[in-house]
């Protein structure tokens, strides 16, 4: 780590030599015969474990599996909003000590992350979506998140692009802002974390695919995987999509749905937009990237899918909508669009969960917002792996929840997809 | 996009159907009769297949009708369409 610390002093050295003596980030070790933790899972979420377990817990040997490249899969797909404005306690504190640690995360990390704290602006358009903001705008403040709400004015000047004329279809009456909210670039994310965990001994292995989870009297002992069987004391399972064909082979039946989400940004533009609008009764939100795209991002498609594309009536009524807002954009070229797979549960939130298999952990059901939970997932499972008990943070977001009927709620705060 | 063959209008595109999940999820004769779990396992937990999948659609823009499909959840590929209370064809369920 002392050797590769990057700092204005080795961009300087390494200046010198014409960039070419960079040591690589991260190793890419072949798998040992065993370890104590395998995570599985190479996103943002599963470095974001190891990296914890690595930095802050005691159980030895770690390897990440990931079936193809880390951050890959939704953590290279996702529209990199991060904000804590979740209307129920157990979310708001989650969601929360995620952003705390989004704030001191390029430090912690020596990677920057271009956390970039623009604000997030949800958008209210009929009386009750203003109810429902003011509702979540007071929850926030009492969990001592900060909140404010604004007038049409206020936002158009913010955001003078913005159409909020009493004339559109669906005119804008208000909004919640939240300014420590904001984006972060979502790749670094995952090479900060995973460049991170290396350093701390953690063995990332790619292009390693789990294609079973063996057990021994109702405990786990290893993964059987493309590169054979590796032994681990502990897995942990953070595969996002695909949580349901991970479960299934521990014979686990799990309350997510994985559906196809859908985003695309445009062709690279001047500065127009500076912080994120996001509206859950047109269904849309944009943001700009440093880059100068517009990112834009859709909702699920009402049907299961693994394909990683989705329905291009979702995008055709998503950009409408984004149109609607911005008229100004109505010219605009789209660059790309994609689609990745988002593991649902009924309540939309998320499982940080032990499991009836002893030693098999599962974290998943993040549906369409996982990506600003990123480092606070990983912080709270790696704590729930490393003692065998959930931190307080996560303990309601057990698997248990769905049989005793204490679900939480958060369709209105997690409602649009983002 | 998907174009769907209604059993009873034919083939017609995907906006005019709503998704009703998975199909063949029959809702127990006796609730009082199970534990939290079991009640649990038919309200929230799901096959969620990666592969052929049983699910249902309701022709919503037409008919109104509901019926069954059997879809790949990774091509998307329609394999089979049939109607409430049918097996589904080729054996299975």
């Amino acid at each position: 780590m002392k050797k590769n610390r990057y700092s204005i002093f080795s961009l300087a050295r390494n200046a010198v030599s014409y960039h070419q003596d960079w040591s690589e980030a991260w190793r890419s070790p072949d798998p040992a015969l065993s370890y104590d933790v395998i995570v599985v899972g190479g996103g943002g979420h599963g470095l974001a474990t190891a990296y914890y377990l690595a930095a802050e817990h005691d159980v030895g040997r770690i390897a990440v599996l990931e079936k193809g490249w880390i951050g890959g899969g939704n953590t290279g797909r996702n529209t990199t909003i991060v904000r804590s404005n979740y209307l129920w306690d157990e979310a708001a504190h989650l969601y929360e000590k995620s952003l705390q640690l989004w704030e001191g995360l390029s430090q912690e990390l020596n990677f920057n992350v271009m956390f970039s704290q623009r604000g997030v602006m949800n958008l209210g358009h009929t009386l009750q979506d203003m109810r429902d903001i003011y509702r979540r705008s007071n929850a926030n403040r009492l969990n001592g998140i900060d909140s404010e709400i604004l007038t049409p004015a206020e936002i158009k000047a913010k955001v003078p692009a913005i159409n909020v004329s009493s004339e559109a279809r669906y005119p804008v009456l208000g909004a919640s802002f939240q300014p420590r909210g904001g984006v972060a670039r979502h790749d670094a994310v995952a090479w900060g974390f995973a460049r991170a965990a290396d350093a701390r001994g953690v063995d990332i292995i790619q292009n390693c695919e789990v294609t079973g989870i063996r057990r021994e009297n109702g405990a786990v002992c290893g993964v059987e995987t493309t590169r054979g069987f590796i032994g681990a004391g502990k897995v942990a399972v953070v595969v996002a999509g695909h949580a349901s064909v991970l479960a299934d082979m521990a014979e686990l039946r799990f309350p997510v749905e994985s559906h196809p989400l859908q985003a695309l940004v445009s062709e690279p533009l001047k500065p127009v937009l500076d912080t994120v609008i996001m509206s859950n009764a047109v269904h849309g939100y944009v943001s700009q990237s440093d880059k100068g795209e517009l990112v834009i991002g859709a909702g699920i498609d009402a049907y299961t899918g693994y394909g990683q594309r989705g329905s291009f009536s979702i995008i055709e009524g998503n950009v409408a909508a984004i149109v609607e807002l911005f008229p100004i954009f109505s010219r605009v070229r789209v660059l790309r669009q994609w689609g990745g797979i988002v593991d649902v549960c009924p309540d939309a939130c998320p499982i940080i969960s032990k499991t009836p298999v002893q030693g098999l952990y599962f974290n998943c059901g993040w549906g369409t917002g996982g990506f600003k939970a990123t480092p606070g997932s990983g912080w709270v499972f790696a704590h729930t792996v490393a003692r065998d008990a959930a931190h307080p943070l996560n303990a309601a977001f057990d698997l248990g929840r769905f049989s005793t009927g204490a679900l939480i709620d958060e369709h209105g705060a997690a409602g649009v997809a983002h | 996009m998907l174009k769907i063959e209604c059993p009873w209008c034919g083939e017609r595109d995907q906006e005019e159907f709503q998704y009703g999940g998975e199909a063949h999820i029959v809702r127990p004769e006796r609730p009082d009769t199970l534990t939290d779990e079991q009640w649990a396992d038919y309200l929230f937990n799901r096959a969620n297949t990666k592969g052929v999948h049983a699910e249902q659609w309701c022709h919503g823009a037409g008919c109104r009708r509901w019926f069954n499909v059997l879809r790949d959840t990774v091509s998307y590929v329609i394999v089979a369409v049939y109607r409430p209370g049918e097996n589904p064809p080729g054996g299975g369920e």
